[in-house]
C-alpha cells in the first residue's frame, strides 16, 4: 500500500483534488452512460406497452 | 437513324452549368457580396476589439484574416446546394445522366469564383487594414488562393449532408469546422513563418497537397450526400 | 483456418440480424458485466493504492490510469464506428447501422473524459490546463467530430437517411484523423520545441505499466459492454412493429 491512513490516501500529497476530481469525472461520465439507455429501455417499454394495448383495444372494438 | 438529340458530352455539361450558375451568381449579387462586407467589418472589428497597437495586429492578423475567411465562406453556404434545392433544380441535376461528380465540381467552382477568390484577391488590402509586412501580404493571398477553394469544397459536403434540413445552417458548420482546422493552421502557419523569416514553402505544398485530396476526394462525397439528402 | 474463417463469417451474418444480435447479448451481457467490473475494480484498486508515484509528477501520475485508456478508447471507438458506418452503408445491414449510431455518444464520453482528466493532470504538471500541442488538439477535433455526427443524427427524422447521412460524415472524418494529426505536429515543431512528455522514463517499471494494462483492458470491456446496452435499446426501438419485440416487451415483468 502507498497509503498508510485514509486521510493521506485522500490528500494524495496536497494533490487529492486532481486526482480525485479525474476519477470523480470519469465515474460520473461512466454512471451517465451506463444509466441512459436503462432509462430510455424503461421508457420504450412503456411506451410499447402502451401501443401495443391501444392495438389490443382497436382490434376488439372492430371484431 | 441517329439519335437526333444526343446528349452533351461530360465537358459541355460541365462548362454550361458553370455558366448557368455564374450568370445566376451576378444576377443576384447580393449572395455574394454581403459575404464580402461582412469579411470587411469584421476584420475592422479587431483592431477596435482587441487592441490598435501595430505589433499586436500585426502578430494576430494572419489568424484573423484566416478566420474571417472561413466564416465568409460558411456564410455563402446557402447559395451552394439550398437555393436550387428549393426551386427543385438541385433534384434535376441529380437525376440528370451527366456525371454527378462533374455537376458537383461545377457548383463548387462557381462558389469559390465568387467567395473564396473575392476573398483572396481583397487579403493584401485587408492585411495592410492589420499591419502585416510585405512578405506575410503576399504569402496571405497564395494560402488563401490555395486554401478557399479546399474550404468551398469542405463546406459542400456539410451543405450536400444538411440541404433537406430545417435551419441546417448551424449543423452545417458544426459538420465543416472541425474539417476546415487542418486547413486553418497550415495556412496561418504559412503566414507567420513569413513573417517570421522562415521558409514556407513547405506549408504551401502541404495546402496543396490537401487541395488536390479535397479535389479528388470530396465530389464523390458530395454525390453520395446529395442523393441520400434528396432520396427523403 | 478455413474452418475458423467459416465460423467468423457465419457469425458475423448472424449478428447482422438484429433480434439474434438481442438473444446473443442477453447470454453475455451479465458474464460481461462481471469481467469489466472485476478488471476495472482490481485496477482502480491498483491504480489508487499499489502503483508507485512518479518520482517528478508525484501522486497525480496516477490519472494516467483514467486517461491513458480513455484516450485510446477515444480513437478505437472512431474506428469502429466508421467502419460499422461503412458496413451499413455497402451492405446496408441493420445493425451495422445501429452499432454505428450508438458508438458516438460513447465515444464522445470517452474522449470528454481523456480531454478533462488531461487537463486537470495538466494543471499540476505544466502549470496550465490546456495547451495547443498535437495530441490535445487532436483530440478536441475528434471531440467535435463526434459532436457533428450525433448532431446530425438527430437532425434527420428518417432513421435509413439518418444512417446514410452520418455514414458518410463518418468516413470524411477518418479521413481527417491522420491530417489533424499530421498538421498539427508540423505547425508545433515549427514554433515550439518538443513537448512534455507524459512519462519522463521511456519504459515502465512493471508496477507502474501493469495497472494500465488492467485498466486498458477493464475499459475496453466496458465500452463493449455500454455499446451492448444501447444497441439493445436501438434494436428495440427500431423493431417495435416486429412479433418477437411484441412478445419481449409483454412476457418480461417491469424492471
Amino acid at each position: 500500500m502507498q497509503f498508510s491512513s485514509f486521510s493521506e490516501l485522500i490528500q494524495m500529497g496536497g494533490q487529492g483534488i486532481f486526482v480525485w476530481s479525474s476519477y470523480g469525472i470519469t465515474l460520473l461520465v461512466i454512471a451517465i452512460n451506463v444509466l441512459s439507455p436503462l432509462l430510455r429501455r424503461r421508457a420504450l417499454r412503456k411506451e410499447i406497452k402502451h401501443s401495443i394495448n391501444r392495438e389490443v383495444r382497436q382490434h376488439e372494438s372492430n371484431s | 437513324m441517329l439519335n437526333p438529340h444526343p446528349l452533351p458530352s461530360e465537358g459541355k455539361a460541365f462548362v454550361r452549368l458553370l455558366m448557368r450558375d455564374l450568370v445566376a451568381a451576378f444576377r443576384h449579387r447580393s449572395d455574394w457580396m454581403n459575404p464580402l462586407f461582412f469579411l470587411l467589418m469584421v476584420v475592422s472589428l479587431f483592431p477596435l476589439g482587441i487592441s490598435p497597437e501595430p505589433q499586436i495586429l500585426a502578430k494576430v492578423a494572419p489568424g484573423v484574416l484566416w478566420i474571417a475567411a472561413l466564416l465568409s465562406t460558411l456564410l455563402a453556404v446557402d447559395a451552394l446546394f439550398l437555393q436550387d434545392y428549393e426551386d427543385g433544380t438541385l433534384e434535376q441535376l441529380v437525376l440528370s445522366p451527366s456525371s454527378l461528380y462533374l455537376m458537383v465540381l461545377a457548383k463548387v467552382v462557381t462558389h469559390w469564383l465568387v467567395t473564396g477568390l473575392p476573398v483572396a484577391l481583397l487579403a493584401p488590402l485587408l492585411g495592410i487594414m492589420l499591419n502585416l509586412s510585405g512578405d506575410g501580404l503576399w504569402v496571405l493571398t497564395l494560402t488563401l488562393l490555395i486554401g478557399t477553394p479546399t474550404l468551398t469544397l469542405i463546406t459542400a459536403i456539410g451543405a450536400a449532408l444538411t440541404v433537406g434540413i430545417r435551419r441546417g445552417g448551424l449543423l452545417v458548420s458544426l459538420i465543416a469546422l472541425p474539417l476546415y482546422i487542418p486547413v486553418l493552421i497550415l495556412g496561418t502557419a504559412a503566414v507567420v513563418a513569413a513573417v517570421d523569416g522562415f521558409a514556407y514553402q513547405a506549408h504551401l505544398s502541404l495546402l496543396g497537397a490537401m487541395l488536390a485530396l479535397a479535389l479528388v476526394l470530396a465530389p464523390f462525397a458530395v454525390a453520395a450526400s446529395l442523393r441520400i439528402s434528396l432520396s427523403n | 483456418m478455413n474452418r475458423l474463417w467459416a465460423l467468423i463469417k457465419r457469425y458475423y451474418h448472424r449478428l447482422g440480424s438484429p433480434q439474434y444480435f438481442y438473444d446473443i447479448s442477453t447470454r453475455f451481457l451479465p458474464w460481461l458485466v462481471a469481467v469489466s467490473v472485476l478488471l476495472c475494480g482490481f485496477g482502480l484498486i491498483q491504480a489508487l493504492l499499489f502503483a508507485p508515484q512518479d518520482y517528478q509528477q508525484g501522486q497525480t501520475f496516477r490519472i494516467i490510469y483514467i486517461h491513458v485508456p480513455a484516450a485510446s478508447l477515444a480513437l478505437s471507438a472512431y474506428l469502429m464506428m466508421a467502419l460499422s458506418a461503412a458496413i451499413g452503408l455497402i451492405w446496408k445491414m441493420k445493425m451495422a447501422e445501429i452499432i454505428a449510431k450508438v458508438c458516438a455518444p460513447i465515444g464522445a464520453s470517452f474522449t470528454f473524459i481523456a480531454l478533462v482528466t488531461g487537463a486537470i493532470w495538466g494543471k499540476p504538471t505544466w502549470g496550465t490546463w490546456w495547451i495547443w500541442d498535437a495530441r490535445l488538439t487532436s483530440m478536441l477535433i475528434l471531440f467535435f467530430l463526434y459532436l457533428g455526427i450525433m448532431s446530425l443524427h438527430a437532425a434527420i427524422q428518417n432513421t435509413q437517411t439518418a444512417a446514410k447521412s452520418t455514414a458518410i460524415l463518418a468516413l470524411v472524418g477518418v479521413v481527417n484523423l491522420p491530417i489533424i494529426k499530421y498538421s498539427v505536429e508540423w505547425w508545433n515543431t515549427l514554433h515550439q520545441p518538443a513537448t512534455f512528455k507524459f512519462m519522463q522514463k521511456p519504459a515502465m517499471p512493471a508496477d507502474m505499466w501493469m495497472p494500465l494494462l488492467i485498466m486498458m483492458l477493464g475499459f475496453y470491456c466496458l465500452f463493449v459492454v455500454l455499446v451492448i446496452l444501447r444497441a439493445r435499446c436501438e434494436i428495440i426501438d427500431r423493431e417495435r412493429r416486429s412479433r418477437w419485440v411484441k412478445e419481449l416487451i409483454l412476457a418480461t415483468k417491469q424492471d
